[in-house]
């Protein structure tokens, strides 16, 4: 150690230290001659592991490499100020390997954290709270009752059996987007995916209905955080089913470390993790995960993560250079998480929120949503409405989604588009409804003070 | 429902019978509605993008095959009716590929006095002195096709040159550049997908090129030049496996295919009757999304560009002190023909050239002419 700081002395020191620590290990086993290139690149002690693709395969021992995928995500997390120790974080939780990993890291962070805390002096820095949520998608999708059960007993297990402080655990099927509004949630939501025939438009459809339960256990349990589990290769995947969509101007909003456009903002933390890592890292730490059998699907996202797949077996930096080459294109001003102005909050809170790699300067602002999917609408695709006055609101709705929605998920007749208009969840109607008025109330202000009486409000 | 009816009528002029359905909307229409619809989507995309102005000269780039044949023919054909006060010409580039370019050369120049069309042949081995023969001889069927992309795109500026053309048209269709828009997030090329999906390229260049086709389906084309019995030469260049190019092809076809999770039985009974209801998850709208996608990519100001300068050696635009043909061409004269290829550093004080980030594997297999 203390030669470290004199130029000269540490290459010596550093042969020394090899020789002798190698001596050993090579000495007895002789026959194996490659022993040597196989060890670890970072401790140079151990034996490497294989077998968990991506850039780094072959290069880590076990440990070492279950320390550098912790540090990928830690990395993001810190860097782009996705947990403040005041924040109270809700992970989504599907069971998978991705989410089950992301669960087990931000539980680490956790509990890192809770030491932190009780070692320090002055207690100033809370340790950030924890939730779980898994939403039970088998009103919608064919899965046997009993596997869900046992999915449900897993689930609990997996959560109870992580070291406090205890994080809650939210079952929350997913009509439940439709709680506030009716209680015959299941029909209408089993109604509305009927109407959607295209199996890619069913599935892109359950993503965001998916999303909006999300938000809604969030917001009702005070989470202002939610971490999702999306990896790289999922990523990658996105990437490429976006394009073949033509959704190439939105693309950007969904592949970023933060989605803030949402009431609760996204947090994608596993974003440079490739998924081999995490089937690996769920392998060698035997993390318990679950798979629901479902029927295969014939969609566009599969086809397109099938040909990924093969891509990326074909080389191992290949889901790594589309999320770059994506990752090039320009994001939006809601990829990052909102400064905190407050004055209440702590100091030490906003001293935490380091932002390394947030370009503020170059970001699009988009003001227009697609109210299905939330993404970003392209100038061509927001409408016009001073030619759209006397429509039915079913008519309005759909065109004011985006393109690729309108040709994926809603039905081109009129008489379907209606039925599809009146089972969605209040909260994407409202979203729609906010669009127009927001733009009625923009097109009032400029003309305000030409107005004669002020309460007058025909629309 | 119109299922029983034996004779089905054209759904655009209802007069003749309907004798195709259209790849790009599924109408069924008769064969002149075709010629009519396709003839017209050109003409309007010449407008409305003004590819051209009165009194232009342009080349046309002729390789023989179909979608220059298509191309030379329906520009021609537009000309005359529209009045553009073109100059056409057909600019050829002859590699020399024995067996291939040999054969298809001949079909150019039968175009040549069939739409009366001035033709000029530039030839790699006037150009370089070298022959795509000999190039494969010395250097075998791996890295060919960097060699011949590199080359015939600026044969195509030398010789679009000499004929003094103010533009270079390209037979490029929209599945091109579908694939091309993908291969280059496949490979990382964030340089080329920025302007590989814009109509007009090389606009600050000497000769700005651009690409009629660019939303024209090759099904359409070939369509076209088969009901039109267009005179044109049909084989793979015989050098040319081009793998990567065909994975990304045969994606594409795959995610045209998609239909509903039904047994192929029923698939047919429901595309006899669901097809005419536009119902089917076909998606002949896969290529154009993919297109549109491309032309809405906003790649941020900050990412690093190639700087565009000219080359030392001929003047030719290069982002490097030699242009990658000169550079080719130099390691291919002192017989070290894989100089300028791939990851090596090359020896001549050119630094790395800038598409060295892509994979091992894709540069054995990448193709030259993946830029327009």
């Amino acid at each position: 150690m203390a030669c470290n700081g004199a130029g000269g002395c540490q290459s010596g020191c550093y042969k020394d230290e090899e020789t002798t620590c190698d001596q050993p290990t090579t000495a007895p086993s002789e026959t194996d001659s490659k022993s040597s290139s196989n060890l670890c690149i970072k401790c140079k002690l151990n034996d490497v592991v294989s077998g968990y693709g991506g850039i780094d395969e072959g290069r880590f021992c076990a440990d070492c490499f279950r320390s550098n995928l912790f540090g990928k995500f830690r990395l993001a997390v810190t860097s782009n100020a996705m947990i403040s120790p005041t924040d109270k974080v809700l992970v989504a939780f599907s069971g998978g390997p991705s989410s089950r990993v992301a669960l087990q890291f931000v539980h680490d962070l956790q509990e890192r954290a809770h030491k932190n805390f009780e070692a320090s002096r002055d207690r100033s820095l809370p340790v950030f709270g924890v939730g779980v949520v898994f939403i039970d998608e088998s009103s919608v999708l064919p899965i046997p009752s009993h596997e869900m059960e046992e999915a449900v007993e897993v689930i609990n297990l997996i959560v109870s059996s992580l070291a406090p402080p205890r994080k809650e655990l939210h079952f929350v099927p997913i009509e439940t987007v439709y709680s506030s509004d009716s209680s015959d949630g299941k029909e209408r939501l089993i109604e509305l995916m009927n109407v959607v025939s295209d199996p890619t438009g069913r599935e892109d459809m359950l993503l965001s209905l998916r999303m909006v339960a999300l938000q809604k256990v969030a917001s009702e349990f005070g989470y202002n955080r939610i971490v999702l589990g999306s990896c790289i290769s999922r990523i990658a995947s996105h990437v490429i089913s976006a394009t073949v969509k033509g959704q190439g101007y939105s693309l950007p909003a969904d592949i970023q470390y933060v989605d803030a456009r949402w009431e609760i903002p996204v947090v994608l933390p596993l974003r440079d993790c490739f998924a081999q890592e995490i089937n690996m890292y769920c392998r060698l730490d035997s993390l318990k995960t679950i798979k629901l059998s479902t029927c295969p699907s014939s969609s566009i996202n599969s086809l397109v993560s099938s040909f990924v797949t093969l891509l990326q077996e074909e080389n191992p930096s290949r889901e790594s250079t589309i999320v770059r080459t994506a990752g090039k294109l320009i994001p939006f001003h809601f990829n990052r998480i909102p400064e905190i102005i407050d004055g209440n909050v702590p100091l030490a809170t906003r001293r935490r929120q380091k932002r390394y790699n947030l370009k503020s300067n170059e970001s699009v602002s988009s003001e227009s949503f697609c109210p299905l999917c939330n993404s970003p609408l392209d100038k061509s695709e927001i409408v016009d409405w001073s030619n759209h006055n006397n429509c039915r609101s079913s008519d309005t709705f759909y065109t004011s989604c985006c393109s690729s929605c309108q040709f994926q998920i809603l039905p081109s007749d009129s008489t379907s588009m209606e039925k599809f208009y009146t089972d969605l969840p209040h909260s994407m109607v409202a979203r729609a409804n906010k669009v127009n008025n927001d733009k009625l109330n923009a097109l009032r202000e400029q003309i305000q003070d030409c107005l004669l009486s002020d309460g007058e409000d025909e629309t | 429902m119109e299922g029983k009816r034996s004779v089905r009528m054209c759904c655009l002029c209802n007069e003749r019978r309907a004798s195709l359905s259209r790849p790009k909307t599924l109408e069924q229409i008769c064969r002149e509605c075709f010629y009519l619809a396709f003839e017209d989507e050109i003409h309007q995309i010449i407008v409305s993008n003004r590819l051209f102005i009165r009194g232009d000269r342009v080349a046309i780039g002729a390789s023989g095959g179909k979608d220059s044949t298509v191309l030379a023919y329906v520009l021609s054909k537009l000309n005359r009716i529209h009045d553009y006060g073109l100059h056409l010409f057909l600019l050829s580039v002859d590699e020399g590929i024995t067996g291939y370019r040999d054969d298809s050369l001949e079909t150019v120049h039968r175009n040549q006095i069939q739409y009366g069309l001035p033709l000029k042949v530039v030839s790699y081995k006037d150009l370089y002195g070298w022959t795509m023969d000999e190039i494969v001889k010395l250097i075998g069927l791996k890295n060919n096709c960097t060699f011949c992309g590199v080359f015939r795109r600026q044969a195509l500026d030398r010789g679009a040159a000499f004929l003094k053309a103010d533009k270079l048209v390209t037979g490029h269709n929209a599945d091109d550049i579908a694939e091309t828009v993908l291969l280059n997030i496949l490979r990382g090329d964030i340089a080329r997908l920025s302007r590989c999906s814009s109509i007009i390229t090389g606009e600050d260049g000497p000769i700005p090129r651009c690409k009629p086709f660019k939303y024209t389906y090759e099904k359409e084309i070939v369509m076209y030049a088969y009901f039109k019995k267009l005179d044109y030469f049909s084989t793979e260049c015989i050098y040319s496996p081009n793998a990567y190019r065909g994975f990304a092809r045969e994606f594409i076809k795959d995610l045209e295919r998609i239909r509903s999770p039904f047994s192929s039985l029923f698939i047919l009974f429901v595309c006899l009757f669901v097809i005419h209801n536009h119902v089917i998850a076909y998606r002949p709208r896969a290529i154009l999304d993919i297109i549109k996608s491309g032309e809405n990519f906003r790649i941020s100001t900050t990412t690093k560009m190639p700087e565009q300068g000219t080359c030392e050696r001929c003047g030719y635009i290069s982002s490097q002190k030699w242009c990658k043909a000169c550079v080719l061409l130099d390691g291919l004269n002192r017989g070290l023909p894989k100089l300028g290829i791939g990851r090596s550093r090359v020896a001549i004080g050119c630094k790395e050239e800038n598409e060295s980030h892509g994979g091992k594997s894709i540069e054995s297999k990448q193709c030259g002419s993946l830029d327009f």
